[in-house]
């Protein structure tokens, strides 16, 4: 099957996309894009989060064929050029980021609450991380890492 | 995972008419349980058809002055509505106890109805369970059962169904709209699910092809006083051991006029609680009332040995729920 969609403002085009593969695997493995992490790939951990039409996603969970048509933007697509986005610079300055597999989902959706509520608490903050788990279990980081990237916009 | 064909639905009909022809194909809603279970071959159709895009997403008023919502809305869509916010919130709150963010984008009112137990070995396929594969038996029996049922079960399945959203559906007396082979039917929500007996299967009414449409929610004027509360094993992120959803209606005396009162976590499908409803009207709604009314409620309850815990919690949750809607301090 070919799949079309647009990623990070480019129009891409997927073929021999086989139906059982999800948007991430077409993501990292078709379309050279190896940001957004597949670790449990049941919707469990978050570290696939990209944006789906403007959303954040677990993109392991979305079957190739869903994603016809769409617009993803994944972490690759947060940076403008080599400057950092504000949420990425604060993770690297508050040392959030251990063996950093969680890191890209927790990025896009740290990004995400950003835009929605752009001075959260600290209870406004778990609760939308909520869906991204580090093993690492950095978690004081990366509160500080989005506070000081609240801060920093 | 098995090959399976893929195909996006473009209408109604068409869609309806694809799956009921053929036994091996599914509908797919936002793919977080039915994508989940394809990966871990616990489903195995040979044809998808992607009905998420089909245009039955809005949210608006129905006919009898309630709410009507689309069946492919999105969880996160339906627990920011308007209308739902003020004139439903036990549904926003219920819905946004569920999940995370990122799925709840994704997720539909269809697909969270009909999504399917969480039973550890229902998800496992090299255990033997009932529900996935009828007559190999029913691993929980002798397994882990933190997460199961109470009231309702059978020997052939002691599962319990996850949802939260349709425990507040419940509650509030929602009507299911769907469309099958034969033309369109309405079943109220409490009706949608059924008890494992020994089918345990078959977690709905629902006849193969049978696509939902719609959940419609009747005027309800207290419902803007309603609430859930869902008790996990951590604050976030995590399935209901126990949870309630409630709708209070009390006059300036404190005596409750009318309850709605309906446990997820309990049994096989979401409970409405109309025995404690019947202790809870006509006197005040006090914790001994509140604890009262569980009890009634419970009386039948056949906990395993791994749950017991839930008599006492869901008694602990439906008081604190009550008492969060009660007029303090007139019922005090
Ligand atoms: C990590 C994780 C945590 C979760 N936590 C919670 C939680 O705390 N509380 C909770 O309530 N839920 C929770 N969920 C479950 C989640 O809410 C459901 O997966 C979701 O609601 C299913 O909706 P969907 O549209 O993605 O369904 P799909 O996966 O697309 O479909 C589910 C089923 O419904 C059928 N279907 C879909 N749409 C229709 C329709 N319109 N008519 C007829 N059949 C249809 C499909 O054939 C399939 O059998 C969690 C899920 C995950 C992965
Ligand atoms: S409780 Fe139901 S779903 Fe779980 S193993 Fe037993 S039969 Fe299967
Ligand atoms: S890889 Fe998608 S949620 Fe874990
Ligand atoms: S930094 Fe290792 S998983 Fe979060």
């Amino acid at each position: 099957m070919r799949v079309n969609l647009t990623v990070n403002g480019e129009r891409r085009r997927a073929d021999d996309v086989w139906e059982g593969e999800s948007l991430l695997y077409v993501l990292r493995e078709r379309l050279g894009l190896p940001g957004s992490k597949n670790a449990c790939e049941q919707g469990e951990c978050g570290s696939c989060t990209v944006y789906l039409d403007d959303v954040p996603a677990c993109a392991c969970l979305v079957a190739a064929g869903q994603a016809e048509g769409r617009e993803v933007r994944t972490v690759e697509g947060l940076a403008d050029g080599d400057a950092l986005d504000p949420v990425q610079q604060s993770f690297v300055d508050a040392g959030a980021v251990q063996c950093g597999f969680c890191t890209p989902g927790l990025v896009v959706a740290a990004h995400d609450l950003l835009r929605r509520e752009p001075d959260p608490s600290d209870e406004e903050i778990r609760e939308a991380l909520a869906g991204n788990l580090c093993r690492c279990t950095g978690y004081e980081k990366i509160l500080d890492a989005v506070h000081s990237a609240a801060g920093a916009r | 995972m098995i090959p399976f064909e893929y195909r996006r639905a473009d209408d109604v009909s068409a869609a309806v008419d694809t799956v009921a022809r053929n036994p091996t194909a599914s509908f797919l809603g936002g793919g977080t349980n039915l994508v989940d279970h394809l990966k871990l071959g616990v489903a195995t159709p040979e044809h998808l058809v992607d009905v998420s895009r089909l245009p039955l997403d809005d949210i608006e008023p129905g006919p009898d002055g309630g709410l009507r919502i689309g069946a492919t809305a999105r969880n996160s869509d339906t627990a920011a509505d308007p209308d739902v916010r003020s004139r439903y919130p036990v549904l926003a709150e219920a819905l946004l106890s569920g999940a995370s963010g990122q799925l709840r984008n994704l997720a539909t009112v269809g697909g969270n109805l009909l999504q399917r137990t969480r039973c550890a070995y229902f998800q496992d396929v090299t255990t033997p369970c009932n529900k996935r594969e009828p007559g190999t038996g029913c691993s929980a029996l002798e397994g882990y059962q933190r997460y199961h049922a109470i009231l309702g079960a059978s020997r052939h399945c002691v599962a319990t169904h996850p949802s939260d959203m349709a425990v507040a559906m419940v509650a509030l007396d929602a009507t299911v709209h769907v469309q099958g082979p034969n033309g369109s039917r309405s079943l109220p929500a409490e009706e949608l699910h059924r008890l494992p007996g020994d089918e345990p299967e078959r977690d709905t009414v629902l006849e193969h092809g049978e696509l939902i449409t719609a959940v419609e929610l009747p005027p309800l004027p207290f419902a803007a006083n309603s609430a859930y509360r869902k008790v996990r094993d951590r604050a976030s992120y995590a399935f209901a051991l126990v949870s309630v959803a409630a709708a209070l209606d009390v006059d300036d005396a404190g005596t409750v006029r009318d309850v709605r009162i309906a446990f997820g976590g309990l049994a096989h499908k979401p409970w409405r609680a109309h025995r404690a409803e019947a202790a809870l009207r006509g006197g005040p709604a006090t914790d001994d009332r509140a604890a009262r009314a569980a009890e009634a409620e419970l009386e039948n309850a056949e906990p395993l040995a791994g749950n017991a815990f839930k008599i006492p919690m869901a008694r602990g949750a439906l008081t604190a729920t009550l008492r969060r809607l009660s007029p303090l301090p007139t019922t005090r």
